[in-house]
């Protein structure tokens, strides 16, 4: 089955929808190449991200359209037309092939596109979304043209053709508003810079960022807010879209603060910035933003510790990305490795910490193992402690014990209800090394042999 | 003949340290022998005798960072492939005398990331303490590297501690110890006691000749203490007399 076809084979006769064999047939000579439709997805994400530079309302419709919410955008462009124009350029330029529509609402601008027609009247009613069977329903009922279904009574239509038409041509006429629903985060505050020729020089890229980052801080500045996530898309003049994203920890509006964080997001690429042939337009969108007070700001400039400790961290999260800046943070449970987690920063505010028992020694390692690592141990008794075990080749003699501590599964959290009980013993071995062994299941009665771990090391 | 270059810089911008805070260990007789214990902007370099002493190490470093008079933040930064090794456990940290809100766990994918992070956590004079433990057999920082580290702590008053293994290398470091872990005072029942470290000091910026000695920890007050003289657990005292020939024999 052909998915697609160029301009020479249609004028053939071969259409989209043909068998192989068919068209073959039909046309000896027919080069033909697998159809990948995963490429095509992809292509028209990497469109619709470059379709950003028009209006941030973009919606891809697979297989292969745009919908382009333009309202209130095409003032650089003095006209609707104008727009569309630059739009069909710059896929020109791609060396796409566009069919574009202007309407009211996007079911009708797709019918149109589809049948390049400028009346939604004179379209044929297989132009409708509706099952074959509604197409040829409504053929025989007289009604050739959407403009003949558009005149009918919409109970009449919802009664003969059934709700799902009469919804769709509620969506086609604006009865009812579909919105464009956005690809990106709704942007609260933008500030974009568009270029008569391109701008080939990395650095003064960054010089751009600067200047809108002071426009974007002057506008924060007028709202007593501070954003916490800025995004910066570069539009190179051949389509490609390279987007940056800095968040920070606490609401900053400093230019200074900005440009500094987005020097280390471009410093941390994988693939450096390549300009090519240069940016003919730079955004940069504040896409969360926090209340933030004229005091506040002044501590950023350092005489306050926890300022400089958030621009620290902020650093090092732009730098290393968020997973790698992490807080310990304790959990609520009895199972040690769901008691406390390590947690990148951010994701979770820290629960309380147990108050520690002083009984002289620390009752938990500093260093645990998750998941636990298996040892070959040596007990007198079966369900008594460890005396001798070995991990990671070695073998350690158990000089002095303590245990069992007995930690039992959560049973309530199980679908089965079930879980084997954990015992632990703190143990130190003939060098002094301090170990935090458990055996997991009762023996006998949870288990015929359970087996050993080592879940932590004490200093 | 003029001194070393090496010298020089960093000789001079640690001569005002003196005068600043100290990081004592809290036993006496060791703050006494290190003329009043450490500096605490500079590069402390502490080192595991072997693989198995890796936790003692890491421990031994943490709660120097602890004695810091300084109570900002903790930054502990390490490698990725750390993680091996374990997590750091918060209870655990907790039950030693750490306040885990205090600390914050940076992880870089490789050494010159690490050595990266650290600068720019060293240039934070909020912070109290960074511990920073690159990763791999033989885990060591150049002569460079270490003198950058010094450099940083001087000029922010950050105590940097480095967590090293394998063979010492020259270093820009202003002390050097090798850590151990040494068996504890058994508490009732032959349970393992308060953490205990055998420590060398290998090198002394000031001139102090190495030593070795044991270390206790005494995570109630968040200090060191000489095994069997400090304040000894109630569980313990009950015991004392049939601690003190085990730990003779």
């Amino acid at each position: 089955m052909l998915a697609a076809v160029d301009a020479l084979a249609l004028a053939e006769g071969i259409t989209p929808g043909l068998t192989l064999a068919d068209a073959r047939a039909r046309l000896p000579g027919l080069l033909t190449l697998p159809h990948d439709a995963a490429a095509d997805a992809a292509l028209l994400a990497w469109l619709a991200d470059g379709a950003d530079r028009w209006s941030p309302m973009v919606m891809t419709v697979p297989p292969a359209a745009l919908v382009i919410d333009i309202g209130g955008c095409w003032h650089p462009y003095d006209t609707e037309a104008g727009l569309v124009d630059d739009v069909m350029a710059r896929l020109a330029r791609l060396g796409l092939t566009a069919l574009p529509a202007l309407a009211a609402t996007p079911d009708a601008a797709l019918a149109l596109a589809r049948y390049q027609s400028c009346s939604l009247d004179t379209l044929p009613v297989t132009a409708l979304d509706c099952p074959e069977a509604t197409h040829i329903a409504l053929r025989r009922a007289g009604l050739t043209h959407v403009g003949d279904v558009l005149k009918q009574q919409r109970p009449a239509l919802a009664a003969r053709f059934g709700d799902a038409l009469v919804l769709h041509l509620a969506r086609l006429t604006g009865d009812i508003m579909v919105p464009v629903s956005p690809r990106r985060l709704a942007v609260e505050i933008s500030a974009e810079q568009r270029f008569a020729s391109p701008l080939a020089n990395s650095d003064a890229a960054l010089l751009v960022i600067e200047n809108l980052a002071v426009r974007a801080g002057m506008e924060l500045a007028r709202r007593g807010q501070g954003g916490r996530r800025f995004d910066v898309a570069l539009y190179r003049s051949d389509g490609h879209v390279a987007r940056l994203m800095v968040e920070t920890a606490a609401p900053v509006r400093a230019a200074t603060v900005l440009v500094r964080l987005f020097r280390e997001r471009i410093g941390a690429l994988a693939d450096p910035l390549d300009p090519g042939f240069g940016y003919d337009a730079i955004r940069l969108d504040v896409t969360v933003v926090a209340p933030l007070s004229d005091q506040q700001l002044r501590l950023e400039g350092g005489d306050l510790a926890a300022g400089e400790i958030i621009a620290l961290v902020d650093r090092l999260v732009t730098r290393l990305g968020r997973g790698r800046v992490r807080r310990l943070v304790a959990g609520d449970s009895h199972i040690p490795e769901q008691a406390a987690f390590d947690l990148p920063h951010g994701d979770s505010a820290s629960g309380s910490w147990p108050a520690t028992s002083g009984d002289g020694a620390p009752q938990r390692p500093i260093q645990l193992f998750d998941p636990p690592e298996p040892v070959e141990v040596i007990a007198e008794v079966p369900d008594g402690p460890p005396r001798r075990f070995r991990w990671r080749q070695k073998l350690h003699d158990v000089t002095a014990h303590e245990g069992p501590e007995r930690i039992a599964a959560e049973w309530w959290r199980r679908s089965d209800g079930k879980g084997l009980t954990r015992d632990y013993y703190r143990v130190e071995d003939s060098q002094g090394q301090r170990f935090w062994l458990f055996r997991h299941g009762l023996y006998g009665t949870e288990k015929p042999n359970p087996g050993w771990y080592l879940h932590g090391l004490f200093a | 003949m003029s001194r070393p270059a090496l010298f020089t810089p960093a000789v001079a911008a640690m001569v005002p340290v003196a005068k600043a805070p100290r990081l004592r260990f809290g036993l006496r007789s060791l703050d006494d022998r290190l003329a009043d214990g450490l500096p605490i902007a500079a590069l402390h370099e502490v080192f595991a005798t072997s693989d198995g002493d890796a936790a003692a190490a890491a421990g031994f470093a943490l709660l120097l960072a602890l004695r810091v008079p300084h109570q900002g933040p903790l930054v502990w930064l390490r490698e990725d492939r750390a993680r091996r090794g374990g997590r750091l456990y918060g209870l655990g940290l907790a039950a030693y005398g750490l306040d885990p809100d205090r600390l914050w766990l940076i992880e870089a994918a490789d050494t010159r990331a690490l050595l990266r992070a650290g600068a720019d956590a060293l240039a934070c004079p909020a912070l109290a303490a960074v511990i920073i433990e690159p990763f791999g057999a033989g885990a060591a920082l150049d002569l460079t590297a270490s003198r950058r580290l010094a450099l940083a702590a001087a000029k922010s008053g950050v105590t940097v501690l480095a967590l090293l293994s394998g063979a010492p290398r020259p270093s820009a470091a202003w002390s050097r110890w090798q850590v151990s872990a040494a068996p504890s005072r058994p508490l009732a029942a032959n349970a393992p006691g308060a953490p205990a470290f055998a420590v060398n000091l290998l090198r002394h910026r000031g001139g102090i000749a190495g030593f070795g000695m044991i270390l206790e920890w005494d995570p109630d007050n968040v200090e060191f203490i000489a095994p069997g003289a400090g304040a000894a657990p109630a569980t313990a005292i009950q015991r004392t007399g049939a601690a003190l020939p085990r730990r003779a024999a």
